[in-house]
């Protein structure tokens, strides 16, 4: 299986194919609904974001506490679909690409192909074994949306599948629910 | 005069404890043998999501981590007999303090939510307790711990009676179609069929309790199951939505008359994290 490490050049990204499975190692961002929230509140105000945008990636998660011992607790991937609506505008300001489960919109796919992004599918469900491949987590933004908070996460060896690539071809080989429902 | 049984409601704070911390950890036996078979029909991404599923679970147990970091809202279903009398602090404080100490002591993740102010509650309480009355001097304890995920994705249609069988079949496949890859395919799919508005919901709840892969004793209600099954299996959407020919591990219905005017079908969607610990006090 290829490994990669963080950051990726755009050029690396350019090389994965939709259906890639990867095992991913370095640093990342997690972020939810509520953590979007706020940081689109944070950009429209023009104030500094609480991690750097520019070729970051966001994983979609919100942890379990950490157990003794551990840096951090079951850690799998939540819907993307319902950041459908922050993905394009973090992108286009320098994001490289997400981490999360499930289809998303045409949009964000159109989004990915504009800035030579990646999604990549984490395992849904797989919690303990993305938990276990946190090496550090520490809490940067939010604290009091508990495990919706923003952690900077260096993990490694995330298995994780090329979802949609930079070319925008996709892993889910049905068109999606939203591509259907505009014919 | 009937003798009360007298069951103090501390005994059910330490079944909901002992239940949820079990939950957490591992997927019940019916839902393990089904990702094992999907395992080996599949290929792929499928393949490959499966079997890191299958070892996840292994992970979870040796690590003593959640299989999943949903850990849910907590559903709790009682049976409680009628020759019951429960002692002790209210019911729904029991349950609920059985839930606090055990997502504490477990580490879970805390996922519970003022609807508005999106406020957690820092706790995982309140619990979704629902209670029935039923005969004999027994309780029975459910507990089932619902990512939202896959609850998100349900649905409730309220059908005519016209459209009858095919309706009931077509809502069931409809609703999996539209979640898409969204819920953590292979589902689980619960479907309540007749009842009211509230009880058709409940009952497709209480499908999820059942065992994946068992089917309902009447022969009609069982036939749409695997009808419904079938035609799932059928959409290619496969494990995680990567395709394949493994949609839903299992569909499971339970059926209440209903009035004449209608035929209310509620499907409950459950990811292939099926967990739920039972016990009888």
């Amino acid at each position: 299986m290829k490994k990669l490490t963080l950051p990726l050049e755009r050029a690396q990204i350019e090389e994965l194919r939709a259906g890639d499975a990867v095992l991913l190692s370095g640093v990342l961002y997690t972020a939810r609904d509520c953590a979007h929230k706020r940081i689109f509140a944070l950009l429209d105000e023009g104030k500094p974001l609480p991690f750097p945008l520019k070729d970051s990636f966001i994983y979609y998660a919100g942890p379990c506490p950490a157990p003794a011992g551990k840096a951090c607790g079951s850690c799998g991937p939540t819907t993307s679909a319902r950041m459908n609506s922050f993905a394009p505008r973090l992108l286009d300001s320098g994001l490289a690409g997400m981490i999360g489960k499930g289809e998303m919109s045409a949009e964000t796919v159109e989004a990915l192909k504009r800035n030579k992004g990646v999604y990549f599918a984490a395992i849904g469900g797989a919690g303990a074994t993305y938990g276990n491949a946190v090496v550090r987590a520490e809490c940067v933004a939010f604290p009091d949306l508990l495990s919706e908070a923003v952690y900077r996460m260096e993990v490694s060896d995330f298995p994780l599948v090329v979802a949609v690539d930079a070319r925008g071809n996709s892993v889910y080989q049905r068109k999606s629910v939203y591509q259907r429902k505009e014919g | 005069m009937i003798a009360m049984r007298t069951i103090n409601t501390q005994k059910i704070e330490d079944c909901v404890y002992r239940l949820a911390l079990k939950a957490g950890l591992s997927l019940t036996e019916s839902c393990r043998d089904a990702l094992a078979m999907a395992e080996q029909a599949e290929t792929g991404a499928a393949k490959f999501a499966l079997s890191a599923l299958l070892e996840n679970e292994r992970t979870a147990q040796r690590e003593k981590m959640p299989v999943c970091q949903d850990t849910g809202l907590s559903v709790v279903l009682l049976e409680i007999g009628q020759e019951v009398f429960l002692e002790g602090k209210p019911l729904q404080e029991a349950v609920n303090e059985g839930v606090r100490r055990a997502y504490w002591d477990g580490n879970f993740r805390k996922s519970v939510c003022d609807p508005l102010t999106r406020a957690n509650t820092g706790d995982n309480t309140p619990a979704a307790l629902h209670t029935e009355i039923v005969p004999g001097d027994k309780i029975s304890l459910v507990f089932l711990p619902k990512g939202f995920g896959s609850e998100n994705m349900s649905r409730l249609s309220m059908l005519t009676p016209a459209e009858g069988r095919e309706g009931i079949v077509r809502t069931i496949v409809e609703t999996v179609k539209i979640a898409g890859s969204r819920p953590c395919p292979p589902v689980y799919v619960g479907v309540g069929i007749g009842g009211t508005f509230d009880s058709c919901a409940f009952l497709a709840k209480k499908a999820l309790t059942r065992a994946v892969g068992s089917r309902h004793a009447r022969a009609d209600v069982a036939s749409i199951e695997e009808e419904a099954l079938h035609t799932i299996n059928a959409l290619g959407i496969g494990a995680q939505g990567f395709g394949g020919t493994v949609t839903a591990l299992g569909v499971s219905c339970e059926i209440a008359p209903t009035h004449i005017a209608g035929l209310p079908v509620a499907v409950n969607i459950q990811c292939h994290c099926v967990r739920c610990e039972k016990e009888v006090l």
